[in-house]
């Protein structure tokens, strides 16, 4: 499966919790598969989604979840030891895993060579770091929910991406739709 | 004055829950100060970006948040200010160690110090500048001029502010 595949298979699990999702094709791909006002899309800023995310789910009770990509947490290892120290038990960091820069044209990540990105959430301090096929995002998932600790899930995947339109909608109405989602 | 305490106090009167921060030598008794307070949740950030985010969500979330860092941060963030921080119109306000400024000992920050107010004043970011202790004074209106108008906004505090640097 790629990445459009598995966000799709879990829409409905995402549709009424606060989602912070990565910068370029994945927030083109759920914006276009469900839009929602519970969904944050980042139009820039590559690598921080996994900190707006934990930055979120410390300042407030509901559930977090954080769509990213092995690319853009290469590029902000440093949020690794952060959340193994910090993160709240409302925190669950999806890192979908294709190998790839996906917004770039699919030039390959070390993810896909030597580097362990599970490996590295763990020696981070992370305590609770699952490694999933595609195909049981779901169920992983869901289970994380239910679980109610801080979990890092690493989806390992195919490379490659959906054709969805870019998102035209202005970033602070992004936010603000946020925002009132988030307090109501 | 105590200014370490001076800036927490201000923090909290704005009800400022949220501080990340970078160390720096000369922040040292303000980050300890922050610490201590049970009012301010303090989380440490690796780079300065990523506590930008941090602050990002925070503030999405409902607390609102102050960054703690050098100037030489500024070259690290530049493109989270720009679209994450004001593409998306979120107030932070940036306490920041003005590095390479009169009384510093290591020559190296000058280079960075020279950038500083030139980039933020690229950025259009409202700056001010510490450099006597009574400055301080001004801080709780800058705090409040922050979140109301949902700007970064750039405090930079020198050496001389901070009483130099002791035994260097």
């Amino acid at each position: 499966m790629i990445r459009s595949e598995i966000l799709k298979d879990i829409a409905p699990i995402l549709r009424d919790q606060l989602v912070v999702c990565n910068i370029g094709i994945p927030s083109q791909e759920l914006h276009a598969i469900d839009d929602q006002p519970t969904n944050f899309y980042m139009l820039g800023t590559m690598g921080l989604a996994s900190s707006i995310g934990l930055g979120l789910a410390l300042a407030q009770p509901k559930p977090v979840i954080v769509i990213d990509g092995d690319g853009s947490v290469l590029t902000n290892l440093g949020t690794l030891p952060t959340i193994g120290n910090n993160a709240p038990s409302n925190y669950i960091l999806m890192i979908i895993d294709n190998g790839s820069y996906g917004s770039t044209g699919d030039q390959p990540t070390y993810t896909g060579m030597k580097t362990d990105l599970a490996g590295m959430a763990r020696a981070a301090g992370c305590d609770n770091v699952v490694e999933v096929q595609d195909v049981d995002t779901g169920a992983a998932l869901q289970k994380a929910m239910e679980d109610g600790v801080a979990t890092v899930m690493v989806v390992k995947c195919d490379s490659g991406n959906a054709k969805m339109p870019v998102i035209s909608m202005d970033p602070v109405v992004i936010r603000e739709r946020f925002m009132k989602a988030v307090a109501g | 004055m105590n200014i370490d305490k001076k800036i927490a106090d201000d923090l909290v009167a704005n009800d400022i829950r949220f501080v990340t921060t970078v160390p720096c030598k000369q922040l040292a008794g303000v980050i300890e100060e922050v610490d201590r307070r049970d009012d301010i949740f303090h989380i440490p950030s690796n780079k300065e970006d990523e506590g930008m985010g941090l602050c990002a969500g925070a503030w999405m979330g409902g607390k609102r948040p102050a960054i703690i860092m050098q100037n030489t941060a500024i070259g690290v963030t530049i493109n989270t200010l720009a679209t994450l921080i004001q593409y998306y119109r979120m107030p932070l306000p940036m306490i920041i160690s003005y590095r390479g400024e009169l009384r510093e000992p290591v020559a190296c920050q000058v280079e960075m110090a020279v950038h500083t107010k030139a980039l933020l004043a690229q950025l259009n970011i409202p700056t001010y500048h510490f450099h006597w202790q009574r400055d301080v004074e001004e801080f709780d209106n800058i705090l409040k001029y922050t979140f109301m108008c949902n700007k970064p906004v750039a405090i930079l505090t020198d050496a001389n502010f901070w009483g130099g640097y002791g035994d260097q």
